[in-house]
């Protein structure tokens, strides 16, 4: 093919390059950019008219120059080269290897956009995953093809956790090929060695998939990241029929890198500065979970992003939170005390757990437990916050077990090893035994029958 | 005329350049006599889009599709016409994208995943349908006027209309068994004959005319309790349903759509979670209808337009929307629209705003935010339509909105309370409480309420505009005691005032609370909810009286009678007597009650006494 070069680069400003007298250029094609000294980065086309085009280029723009910067047009949109075997390997943000292994030889290349699945041909996620985690299983569970992020702060250990769900993540219902999709945005090297090295040890690497952008490089690179390991996920899941469990991590990195752009592009901020298409932006990767009718495979999401100052309403968790189907939310509260996973079960939701749990699935006293376990928490909780305003004697006998109870649910049912891994009877037993604390009369959504069968 | 003629000629096929691609938003050159809201086809896959600017040579088109690959030189052709929808028999059951392709046919076209330039007409050109004609030759028609009908599904019968701006004789009528393309009906009219099809095109974004608009005054009953009772909607009005993520719009527009008692629903997601639309589409084609026992599916229109489909056909998507819901209208139905949610509509407005490099508005909102809200919303009415009979249609639009971080100030949320009369007001606080529907009753407000209980007191009883004021009454008075429990604890408050907490609770937790997954609970009769209601409240005064009459408060709250109370609302349809048993059990539990602390205490303290000190 004919690539054509041009050295007409008439403007250079942050990741973004304006350049001129560009002829059949399109929207979204992807560019190389060669620096002076003759690496070659690449780019992608935001804006084309008649005679310029608006490069955006995923590299450092540092050591870039007009007159010698060469552009080149390779006709077709960014491509991720996929065959089975990507699994086990380890790429960088823009999908090449970088675990010294050979290239890729693809089957196939796939533009790394994809395409929204038709809503007709969606099925409906209601597969339990057993994550062997309490407080995920037993009161907001994951369902296959769900998108459930993880609402975190800055110093909380939501990498230990999204790397115990990978590590132990099942599915009860016999054996099914399941892969792990790992995409890191700007997280440090030290978090992305973290997660290299549970993979590895743990031999999770032989069905995972990791595609690596550090805090250092290049920022604008990790507007790809997530779209290109989606695009090999829905390799894995629709073509080679897997399961496939991607964690994202951070989304807020990428938001960010997002805002730089769009902020370089003098584009009309929303809120907080961010584009006013962030909600659209987002929802196109978080909507490329699920799972398709008369398709073996799935794709079930799970982002992290750290909360800044831990609010929930700043606008990276709050439209995600509109696009997910449900969060879990750590607190630092929980930390603090020691609670690992410190996951704050109040807020927690998934919303797709009805589907997914129940007789046949997990148990059929599950959802029953799922909503005492959890009013009785809140109830405990609320509690506590009475003791604290009018002291432990305002309140009633009633009220202390309960407040008992949120204590005791914390220590034992919440907390657990960063590598146990609890069967869903293991998890639900345990909250059966909890409930012993509080009087029979007040076990108001759990069913008379299932008390006498799991409690007796 | 012939000038026009010539002029439309040129338009249709005539073809431009594109000089510019920026997202969904694409620049032409070139384009033979463009009009502000014409559709074209952009690019050599032909695109879908339309003309939002004109600026000397230059149109600027929002594309329907995703724009990759697309660049300057490729052809734009423009179709001479604005974007349109066909209306017609082979509405009902169908799902839509945001501009009327169905979503079944595209599957089976190109796969599970949509991909670009396809065009696909919104009826099946196949089906044919039996046509009875109502008019004969000779008769003279006018604009709205029936020609005749087609049983579209068991449930609806579709009358085919003489669409707007058209009278005539009628000259030929071919009754039978017909497809959407067929002429029907010849008519005479000036200027010549002209052949009428079963089917009509009409722009989305001119509101189909009608006779006149009436105040809206009938309720629409959803069967969700408190909606209904508590802050009802009229047949005609516009609601709407602000809340945070997680807090249940979803599932109180699912339930309208299932629930409502209107003859056509029309249920739009717009930029939602594709497995919501997927549940919706599971989920309808099994569920019966309460009202006609047949597949709710026979009166529903779907349009799915998820959050990672096209922008641009996600502004379409609610006048695609509402422009089939006033032509059902227009035949004399009454059509529930539910818009979820209206705010990804809104930013969808802000991002070709963006685009377009217009002055912004609020956080980035086009300065056009709230008029384009309002015409919406105006879209909604009860009509006298077109036609000689001076039939009534209306149509009732439910919109959820999404405010960022639940906060209620910002433009599109404001912009909305504008116009809506109804709001019902979400919040995450008690959701975290499993209270569901998470409507706060303190915040929330119907405007509809006055004319809506002059009908409660003549259809269902005289006394329910007076229980459900008391009902409000009560729940007003709980959160001002709240505050003082909050301060200072529960001991601070009298007997009298607990009962009042206890009352209130009763209200929130046996009447309000409703379980939207439960086969009785998710659905209540206008007289049933009359029934808990008066149980509900029941309690409430035998209780107070009681107590005054000396009992023990903590008696009359810890009686058995009050899980009774607790299950009534899981008494199915068929069984209504048994609230009359509740009730009577509940007035004779607590004079028991009354009874029993007299004799306990008549011996050393007058039973007087202990009233006093109740009071």
């Amino acid at each position: 093919m004919l690539v054509k070069e041009y050295l007409t680069v008439r403007e250079i400003a942050g990741p973004l390059l304006v350049v001129e007298g560009v002829e059949g250029a399109k929207y979204g094609e992807l560019v190389e950019v060669e620096y002076p000294d003759g690496a070659v980065g690449l780019g992608n086309v935001l804006e084309v008219s008649e005679d310029t085009v608006l490069v955006q280029s995923f590299e450092e723009t540092r050591g870039l120059n007009i007159g010698q910067t060469r552009i080149r047009f390779r006709g077709r949109g960014m491509e991720l080269p996929v065959s089975r075997d990507i699994v086990g390997r380890v790429f960088d943000g823009l999908g090449r290897p970088i675990d010294g292994g050979p290239d890729i030889i693809p089957d196939k290349r796939i533009d790394v956009n994809g395409n929204p699945i038709n809503p007709i041909a969606r099925d409906y996620p209601s597969d339990f995953i057993q994550t062997g985690v309490s407080a995920i299983d037993g009161l907001n569970p994951l369902v296959r093809g769900q998108k459930l992020p993880v609402f975190s702060g800055s110093g909380l250990p939501h990498s230990r956790l999204a790397a115990q769900i990978a590590r132990q993540g099942q599915v009860l219902a016999g054996e099914e090929e399941f892969s792990v999709v790992f995409a890191a945005m700007g997280i440090t090297y030290e978090d992305a060695d973290y997660f290299t090295r549970e993979f590895t040890s743990t031999a999770a690497i032989e069905r995972s998939v990791l595609f690596i952008n550090l805090a250092d490089d290049p920022a604008v690179e990790r507007i790809a990241t997530p779209k290109v390991a989606l695009t090999a996920s829905e390799y894995l899941a629709f073509e080679l029929g897997m399961h496939v469990l991607v964690i994202l991590t951070d989304m807020t990195y990428y938001c960010e890198a997002l805002r730089e752009v769009s902020a370089a592009r003098k584009e009309v901020p929303g809120r907080r500065g961010y584009p006013g298409y962030l909600y659209t932006d987002l929802a196109t990767i978080y909507e490329r979970a699920g799972r398709i009718k008369n398709v073996k495979g799935s794709i079930t999401q799970i982002p992290i992003l750290t909360m800044p100052e831990d609010d929930k309403t700043h606008p990276i968790p709050d439209l995600t939170g509109y696009i997910t189907e449900g969060q879990i939310i750590l607190s630092r509260e929980l930390f603090r005390r020691g609670i690992y996973p410190p996951i704050d079960a109040l807020p927690s939701l998934s919303r797709l757990k009805e589907k997914g749990i129940g007789e046949g699935k997990t148990r059929e006293d599950h959802s029953n437990l799922s909503n005492q376990l959890f009013s009785a928490y809140a109830r405990g909780k609320e509690a506590k916050e009475l003791a604290v305003i009018l002291g432990e004697a305002a309140l009633s006998e009633e009220d202390k077990l309960f407040a008992e109870f949120s204590d005791k649910f914390e220590e034992l049912f919440v907390t657990q090893g960063e590598y146990e891994n609890r069967s869903i009877e293991e998890t639900l037993a345990l909250g059966w035994e909890l409930l012993k604390i509080l009087p029979r009369h007040e076990l108001k959504r759990v069913k008379r029958e299932q008390i006498e069968k799991y409690m007796d | 005329m012939q000038e026009v003629g010539k002029e439309q000629e040129i338009r249709d096929g005539g073809t431009g350049e594109i000089v510019k691609v920026s997202g969904p938003l694409v620049i032409a050159r070139g384009l033979p006599f463009p009009r502000m809201y014409d559709l074209v086809r952009v690019g050599h896959e032909q695109l879908i889009g339309e003309i939002i600017q004109l600026r000397g040579d230059l149109a600027s088109v929002q594309v329907y599709e995703e724009t990759s690959g697309i660049g300057p030189g490729d052809p734009v052709v423009s179709t001479g016409g604005a974007l349109s929808v066909e209306l017609g028999p082979g509405l009902l059951g169908s799902v839509y994208d945001g501009v009327q392709r169905p979503l079944d046919l595209m599957r089976d076209k190109v796969g599970d995943f949509i991909s670009r330039g396809l065009e696909m007409p919104g009826l099946n050109r196949e089906r044919a349908w039996e046509f009875e004609p109502s008019v004969r030759v000779g008769d003279e028609v006018m604009e709205g006027d029936v020609l005749g009908t087609i049983q579209e599904t068991p449930v609806v019968q579709h009358r085919v209309m003489v669409p707007p701006g058209v009278a005539g004789r009628v000259l030929d009528v071919k009754g039978g068994s017909h497809t959407v393309t067929e002429t029907v009906v010849v008519l005479e009219k000036e200027g010549g004959e002209l052949e009428m099809t079963l089917m009509q095109r009409w722009p989305v974004r001119r509101p189909r005319p009608y006779k006149e608009k009436k105040p809206p005054r009938d309720p629409l009953i959803t069967g969700q309790r408190v909606l209904d009772t508590f802050f009802p909607v009229a047949k005609g009005g516009a609601a709407c349903v602000p809340g945070p993520f997680g807090s249940g719009k979803t599932v109180i527009q699912h339930q309208i759509a299932k629930w409502a008692d209107a003859d056509i629903i029309l249920f739009i997601g717009c930029g939602e979670r594709g497995n919501e639309m997927t549940e919706v589409l599971l989920e309808f084609p099994e569920l019966i209808d309460p009202y006609s026992g047949e597949l709710l599916m026979n009166r529903t229109v779907l349009i799915a337009n998820t959050s990672n489909m096209p922008v641009a056909a996600r502004e379409a998507s609610v006048y695609t929307g509402i422009t089939i819901a006033e032509y059902y209208r227009d035949m004399g139905y009454k059509v529930a629209l539910q818009a979820d949610s209206t705010s990804r509509w809104a930013e969808a407005l802000r991002e070709i705003s963006g685009r377009l490099e217009e002055m912004p508005g609020e956080e980035g909102y086009p300065a056009y935010l709230g008029s384009r809200v309002a015409s919406f919303y105006e879209r909604a009415g009860l009509a006298i339509c077109l036609g000689s009979d001076r039939r009534e249609g209306s149509v009732t639009v439910v919109g959820s909105v999404s405010p960022p971080g639940g906060d209620l100030s910002e433009p599109v949320t404001q912009a909305t309370l504008r116009v809506v009369k109804v709001f019902w007001g979400l919040e995450d606080r008690l959701a975290y409480r499993r209270h569901f529907p998470a409507i706060n009753w303190l915040i929330s407000y119907s405007l509809y309420l006055g004319r809506v209980e002059e009908q409660w007191r003549e259809t269902v009883s005289s006394d329910f505009p007076k229980l459900r004021s008391e009902a409000m009454a009560l729940l007003q008075r709980e959160a001002e005691l709240e505050e003082i429990v909050r301060l200072i604890g529960v001991e601070a408050l009298s007997a009298g005032e607990r009962m009042i907490m206890e009352g209130a609770r009763s209200v929130r937790e046996d009447f309000l609370q409703q379980n939207a997954y439960d086969p009785v609970d998710t659905f209540s009769s206008i007289k049933k909810q009359y029934l808990l209601l008066k149980l509900v409240m029941s309690f409430y005064e035998e209780g107070t009286r009681a107590l005054e009459d000396g009992a023990q408060l903590h008696d009359i709250v810890n009686h058995p009678v009050r899980g009774d109370i607790a299950q009534a609302k899981f008494i199915s349809e068929e069984n209504l007597g048994e609230f009359e048993t509740i009730q009577a059990k509940t007035a004779d539990s607590m004079r028991g009650l009354v009874e029993r602390a007299a004799e306990e205490v008549g011996e050393d303290r007058g039973a007087a006494d202990i009233a006093a000190e109740n009071r």
